[in-house]
């Protein structure tokens, strides 16, 4: 397996805020098409590890590849680590497109103006070409009859699934899904999972924080469980579900009513 | 029409001679406050964005600019921008001379700082209530921070401000009255003239306190607009 199959590659990721250390060294590959689930419990650092991975959060030490390129980093006098390219991190980031908890669409933006900003602003494309995606995009998360909505007079699953078609008017090379249900009405969850699945489906690559056990045991092809820092389980969700190593994740993942 | 003429025919006060006074007095009015307005605005954008910045001296120098603009009163930065020019060394032999020689300029200028320090501050708070989650989405797009504030920071502050911002607009036409203290002609100067002309101080200062009034009005209109076009996103649908 080359490189070139793997567009997403973490190395030993180590995350330090003062003396608590968040990130225990922790690596995950993502080849092309893998939907990896990243679950765990609260504070067990997977939110934290997908900000890692476009350096949201700088990692305190460890290695991101994107696409076959190293992310640089330099140090600074008082020994802090920041990135030694900031274009690089702008280009890096462009290819992994972010979903967020919170949906965090530009609330001065229509749905189509939110999709086709980025792509405009940031590769360049002309605003007809991004016009005519973006309209792919809203029918493919079913929204093409309120792309003239503001995100503020939309219910949370809609301005979720606004979010994946931003997301996927960048063309990533891997989506990052951060607890993408989480602040959604249990009703809502359906139609945000639903695109999703689709997604996975048509072979795009994700890397995917969630409490969703169905999603991840379902849907996705790798589980990656992290327990207070560390990878404690990983591997197929078949396997890893029905036959846990670990006793923590096997506690996880049993109903505690 | 034929009352018009009979009224201004039917008093001693409202001539068409005074009259043209009151019209000199908006035009200037008018000039004084727009220039001000845009000249404070255009400087205050990047006073503002220097304000968030959060090295010290970046930050210091316009904090300092904005603490002293507001608060001392207008009337004295007025004087001693008026006055205190004059004070400066060969500048009225200089080329600069023709501009503060008279009291335009010097008015404008002491307005221009008062309204950019003011906006400043109220730009500054606008651009700090920027939603945390915005600009984090606009980085893990791959918007650098030009793009970030130019983009996504800027125009969602500017929409922002804008209520807090009317507020200047009509406190900067009022403000603007104490220019006929250093003999500027503008609308209260004109109302003072014509006081001074017929010994009557109801009738020249009511009406030019309805021509503020009419003014104000027209500036609340239209932000009304604007707000309406500009804060749709805010608005309840």
């Amino acid at each position: 397996m080359g490189q070139q199959d793997a567009p997403l590659i973490a190395t030993d990721i180590h995350k330090r805020f003062g003396e608590h250390e968040v990130l225990k060294g922790i690596s995950l590959e993502a080849h092309k098409g893998d939907v990896i689930s990243v679950i765990g419990s609260s504070g067990s650092g997977k939110s934290t590890f997908l900000r890692c991975i476009n350096m949201l959060e700088i990692p305190t030490s460890g290695d991101i590849q994107v696409h076959g390129e190293t992310v640089k980093f330099r140090q600074t006098k008082k020994g802090e680590r920041l990135p030694a390219d900031i274009r690089q991190v702008e280009k890096m980031r462009a290819q992994l497109s972010m979903v967020f908890q919170s949906f965090n669409l530009w609330s001065h933006m229509t749905v189509m103006e939110n999709i086709i900003e980025a792509p405009i602003h940031v590769l360049g494309v002309d605003r007809k070409e991004a016009m005519d995606r973006a309209e792919e995009h809203l029918n493919r998360v079913g929204l093409w009859d309120r792309r003239d909505y503001y995100p503020a007079h939309m219910s949370g699953g809609q301005q979720q699934r606004a979010a994946i078609a931003r997301a996927l008017a960048m063309n990533p090379e891997v989506m990052l899904f951060d607890e993408p249900t989480s602040a959604l009405d249990p009703e809502l969850v359906g139609e945000v999972l639903k695109v999703m699945r689709g997604l996975a489906e048509e072979g795009r690559t994700m890397v995917v924080v969630t409490h969703e056990m169905a999603f991840a045991k379902d849907v996705s092809n790798k589980v990656m469980f992290l327990h207070q820092g560390k990878i404690e389980e990983y591997g197929n969700p078949k396997e890893v579900f029905n036959n846990p190593k670990s006793e923590r994740f096997k506690q996880f993942i049993s109903p505690s009513y | 029409m034929d009352a018009l003429i009979a009224l201004l025919e039917n008093n001693d006060i409202f001539t068409p001679r005074t009259l043209l006074q009151y019209w000199g007095g908006l035009v200037t009015t008018v000039q004084l406050v727009f220039l001000a307005l845009l000249i404070g605005g255009v400087l205050a954008v990047p006073l503002a964005l220097m304000r968030t910045s959060s090295k010290v001296w970046i930050n210091g120098p316009v904090w300092l600019f904005t603490y002293v603009f507001r608060g001392t009163p207008l009337l004295i930065q007025l004087y001693m921008i008026y006055y205190g020019v004059t004070l400066i060394e060969g500048i009225q032999e200089s080329i600069w001379w023709v501009i503060f020689e008279g009291a335009f300029y010097p008015a404008l200028i002491a307005f221009v700082l008062n309204t950019a320090a003011y906006t400043t501050e109220i730009f500054r708070g606008a651009i700090v209530a920027t939603p945390a989650g915005e600009i984090e989405a606009a980085k893990a797009y791959g918007m650098g921070w030009w793009k970030r504030t130019r983009r996504i920071v800027l125009p969602s502050a500017f929409r922002r401000a804008i209520p807090a911002y009317s507020n200047e607009v009509i406190f900067m036409l009022h403000a603007s009255a104490i220019a006929s203290v250093v003999t500027i002609i503008d609308l209260l100067g004109a109302a003072r003239n014509i006081y001074a002309q017929f010994y009557a101080p109801f009738p020249a200062f009511i009406f030019v306190g309805c021509i503020y009034l009419v003014l104000t009005f027209g500036i609340l209109g239209i932000f009304k607009k604007i707000e309406k076009h500009m804060l749709a996103h805010l608005q309840p649908r």
